[in-house]
């Protein structure tokens, strides 16, 4: 694990989200309304749908397979759905998305 | 800032649902302070009858035991009965003296039992049936005695009765009218109820005046006299002869009462602002319910006033019943008497204990009573409610919606919809594979209430659809009396906001912040008070639809809103790979373009590739990183966005036609590639399929098209509205015409007018049905001048139509198709970004 550099923010889309390859699994990286970052295993806790595709409102990705709702703080499905993806740490430095991963 | 202080009086299913909406919408505004007159936390009154069967226990039917108060940060006080609202002080005082101010104060005190006015009304023995505390002294009394009296036949009643005589006791139910449950059914079905529950020892005394409950030397109730001088044994008597709501708190407060506190459309008193009632003690508009779902319906509207958005209104509601009594299925709703300028159709069979009426008003269906099998009640009420021109399944309508719908096809669920005979491990849900036995326990154990609860905790209903009735009566079957059926298009868009579809397409159309007009998602949250930062996946999709749809060339489009394969203009597939269709105008293709197809599948590794239901060919498994580089191979041979992902129009399919066919009639490949030239690039509510055939053998199955055209020797009939996917739908016959321009008038007009007045995610199927035949008709065949005026905004909306799989490949947009790639940090690069993406 280490902090490394993934993009500058502006290349990802407001409410919006980019895959970033990993040997481990692709890794979502979303950029929400207000530029919060967060990143998580790009696989839906349900059936491993490619959460970078969803729709991105408020904390929440909605998972483009089945409507899943995926908190992007904690990686966990909202209730009642059950289960959890891995998430990343982000941070947003001069305008550059960093990630631990 | 100091948090309001909100008090609820009554601790019953109708206030604390008011609070548990208004937590969902603002959980930090108000300190909450609950009484309520019994020690318990919020029940399920309804499931006292079950108890009192033996068939649950007390704990079965709680729905909010006192960690749920404690875990909120609400105050409870059970078992203590407030006497006093001190408006002036804003303050209520309990019997034992404990006092709670508010600023507002939410009245839900429910309704007590009428207690008749007789000599020996207040024996020991005779009790009212409303609580635990009763329920639990009829279980007592049952393992000590033995003649039970019910005074009241209505639906408690006869359930107090059964429950009684399952604990052991000989039951007589006395009632005033000459028939039970007067009030839901008429005499025929209330005759097979009373038969059927004779059956099982229950004693009836109908049309029996009670005059006085004699004594027994021990000063309990002893016996039952009537006003004829007549007497019956009695050692207990239970009182269900009605409610009455309970609002002589409000009255000694001065609220204003009249059968109950008298309530505004946002559930607030009319005297008093600061004070609202909802349930069975409030008065609305006349009327004080008594089932739950127009309880629930109340409760919404004032949480969602108590937050402080203040938007929604309380209209009443309509209601239906469905019970079981004691075993045996109960239907009724609307007017289900009949009487002058009414039809009757009756099936009435003595012999297995069914009785149905329908009562047709004016080709409507204004009511239905039946009794023994309910299982199409849903549906009736459904009709009910529409007021739909029923005339045209009159002949079906007795045999219910399998039998009337299967006269159209009704893939999937034909001949099962008899929801409560189905066995536990029945497959409800196709989709989603979920059983009867999933739902009911789901239902049961987690309290549910609407359709979307059952859709959340089991997913059945919640893809396709199709099972959408089935789940509906097994939800009606489970909660019997508790469940009512929503009319979908009268419901909110989704949870962030209380707008409907409707509302909300009006909104953008008309309103105004001063001259401009609604352009971006945005305003339209912003206007109406949109409860989420940024609505959700059910929302963004619609609203980005009806703007784009209304102000063409104005609104924002916005990429983020819509759905992943509108915005990677591919299909995604379960494994994260996309689809790729090219457009084949009317189904014709040339050799140079299957040249580069092929090309394209062996350059990229597309592993499969296969002919579509809509002739087109269809490269599956392709990598999103491929493809802007598989457009651009596909975009240089000619071909361009298939829009085989969008809600949009998908193909227009041919047949051979006159060019080639010795039977062909009309040009249908011409007519096809012309239709679909020039509705390219055109997005709708759903997605839209056309075909063209050239003669009345109709090898392009035009008949289960949203538009489809059938070449006659004469020029081209048009018919519309057909589906052949969850249901097929056999389109419908709305005109004849002349001439190639007048099929691509027509059919643009009706395009249009779907675009323009169709809910997002409604096929043209559900739109005609909704706004009816005759509408569209005189839209797009009578006037004239609105065809053409509809036609001209849809070549106007489609001018200028570009390929989207052309535009996708520039710069920024491509770069959402790519992956990036870590790189380890290179120090000659300032901020460590090693490669620009």
């Amino acid at each position: 694990m280490a902090w490394q550099p993934v993009c500058e923010l502006d290349e990802i889309p407001p409410l919006g989200a980019r895959v970033v390859a990993h040997p481990d699994g692709a890794i979502a990286v979303f950029r929400t309304d207000g530029d919060r970052v967060f990143a998580l295993r790009n696989a839906c806790p349900h059936e491993g749908g490619p959460l970078s595709e969803g729709i991105v409102h408020g904390n929440t990705v909605t998972c483009p397979l089945h409507n899943w709702n995926v908190d992007l703080d904690s990686g966990c499905a909202c209730a009642p759905d059950q289960g959890c993806a891995r998430r990343y740490a982000t941070r947003v430095d001069a305008g550059v998305v960093w990630l631990e991963a | 800032m100091r948090k309001q202080k909100l008090v609820l009086v009554g601790n019953g299913m109708a206030g604390v649902k008011t609070l548990e909406e208004l937590l969902k919408h603002a959980p930090d505004i108000y300190d909450i302070t609950v009484f309520g007159a019994e020690p318990h936390g919020n029940y399920n009154r309804i499931l006292l009858s079950p108890v009192l069967a033996g068939e649950m226990k007390l704990d079965d039917i709680m729905l909010n035991d006192r960690a749920w108060y404690e875990s909120n940060g609400i105050t409870l006080h059970a078992g203590r009965k407030v006497v006093e609202i001190d408006r002036v002080k804003r303050v209520v005082r309990t019997d034992d003296g404990i006092e709670a101010g508010y600023d507002r104060l939410l009245l839900a005190t429910g309704s007590n039992p009428i207690i008749l006015p007789v000599p020996g009304k207040d024996l020991p023995g005779v009790i009212g049936y409303r609580d635990i505390a009763d329920t639990e002294a009829m279980i007592a009394a049952a393992s000590e005695f033995r003649h039970a009296v019910v005074i009241g036949g209505g639906l408690l009643g006869l359930e107090a009765a059964n429950g009684l005589i399952l604990r052991g006791m000989e039951v007589t139910v006395v009632h005033l009218a000459d028939w039970v449950m007067e009030r839901q059914l008429d005499r025929p079905a209330a005759e097979l109820l009373q038969a059927s529950l004779a059956a099982k020892g229950m004693k009836f005394r109908l049309g029996a005046q009670t005059a006085a409950l004699r004594a027994s030397e021990r000063g309990r109730v002893a016996a039952v006299c009537f006003a004829d001088g007549s007497e019956i044994p009695a050692d207990l008597v239970v009182m269900s002869a009605g409610i009455r709501p309970n609002a002589a708190l409000a009255e000694a407060a001065h609220l204003r009462c009249e059968r109950g506190i008298v309530v505004s459309d946002t559930m607030q008193s009319v005297t008093d602002p600061r004070i609202y009632a909802v349930g069975e003690c409030a008065n609305h508009r006349g009327v004080a319910y008594g089932l739950v779902a127009p309880l629930f319906e109340q409760a919404k509207v004032c949480a969602n006033h108590l937050a402080g958005f203040g938007i929604g209104l309380y209209r009443g509601s309509v209601t239906s019943t469905k019970l079981k009594v004691t075993g045996v299925d109960v239907f009724s709703a609307g007017d289900f008497m009949g009487g002058e300028g009414c039809d009757e159709i009756v099936l009435h069979d003595r012999a297995t204990g069914v009785y149905k009426k329908l009562v047709l008003k004016e080709q409507r269906l204004a009511g239905a009573v039946m009794v023994g099998d309910t299982s199409d009640g849903a549906w009736y009420f459904q009709l009910v409610r529409e007021g739909k021109d029923v005339s045209a399944m009159r002949d079906h309508l007795m045999f219910g919606q399998s039998f009337a719908q299967s006269q159209l096809g009704d893939a999937g669920h034909q001949g099962q919809n008899k929801a409560a005979q189905l066995p536990d491990d029945a497959e409800v849900c196709g989709c989603n594979g979920v059983c009867k036995g999933t739902i009911v326990k789901a239902i049961r154990e987690q309290g549910l209430f609407t359709l979307e609860d059952v859709r959340k905790h089991t997913k059945a209903s919640s893809s396709c659809g199709s099972c959408t009735g089935l789940v509906e009566q097994i939800l009606a079957s489970t909660i019997g009396g508790a469940y009512q059926a929503t009319d979908k298009h009268s419901k909110p868009m989704c949870g962030c906001t209380d707008q409907t579809h409707a509302q909300v397409r009006i909104a953008i159309r008309d309103f105004r912040v001063g001259e401009r007009k609604l352009l971006s998602i945005r305003e339209v949250m912003d206007v109406l008070d949109w409860q989420t930062p940024n609505g959700c996946a059910t929302c963004r999709p619609a609203l980005n639809y009806y703007l784009i749809s209304t102000w063409p060339h104005e609104a924002v489009d916005d990429p983020q809103s819509r759905f992943i394969n509108e915005r990677a203009h591919a299909n995604i597939q379960k494994d994260g790979t996309y689809s790729v269709v090219p457009r084949m105008w009317g189904g014709l293709t040339t050799p140079d373009e299957l040249r580069a197809i092929a090309a394209v599948a062996d350059k990229y590794a597309i592993p499969t590739v296969k002919v579509t239901g809509g002739q087109r060919i269809d490269l599956l498994g392709v990598k999103k990183d491929d493809l802007p580089a598989v457009w651009a191979d596909l975009g240089a041979a000619g071909m361009v966005s298939g829009h085989a992902y969008g809600k949009s129009l998908r193909t227009v399919k041919t047949c051979v036609g006159s060019e080639y066919c010795r039977f062909g009639t009309q040009k249908s490949m011409d007519m096809g590639v012309a239709l679909e030239k020039m509705l390219f690039g055109m997005w709708s509510p759903h997605k839209v399929k056309l075909a063209v055939s050239g003669c009345p053998r109709n090898c392009a199955e035009a008949g289960i098209k949203d538009v489809g055209i059938i070449g006659v020797d004469s020029g081209f009939e048009i018919v519309i509205a057909g589906n052949g996917g969850i249901k097929t739908e056999v389109a419908q016959f709305l005109c004849k015409v002349a001439t190639p321009e007048e099929v691509k008038e027509v059919t643009g007009a009706f395009l249009q007018l779907y675009r323009e007045e169709g809910f997002y995610l409604e096929r043209t199927c559900h739109y005609v049905d909704r706004v009816g035949m005759d509408r569209v008709r005189q839209r797009v065949v009578d006037d004239a001048a609105s065809r053409r005026a509809l036609y001209e905004r849809l070549l106007f909306a489609l001018g200028d139509a570009p390929d989207p799989w052309q535009e996708q490949q520039s710069e920024p947009l491509v770069r959402q198709y790519r992956t990036i790639e870590l790189k380890p940090v290179a120090k000659e690069n300032g901020h460590g970004l090693a490669t620009r993406v």
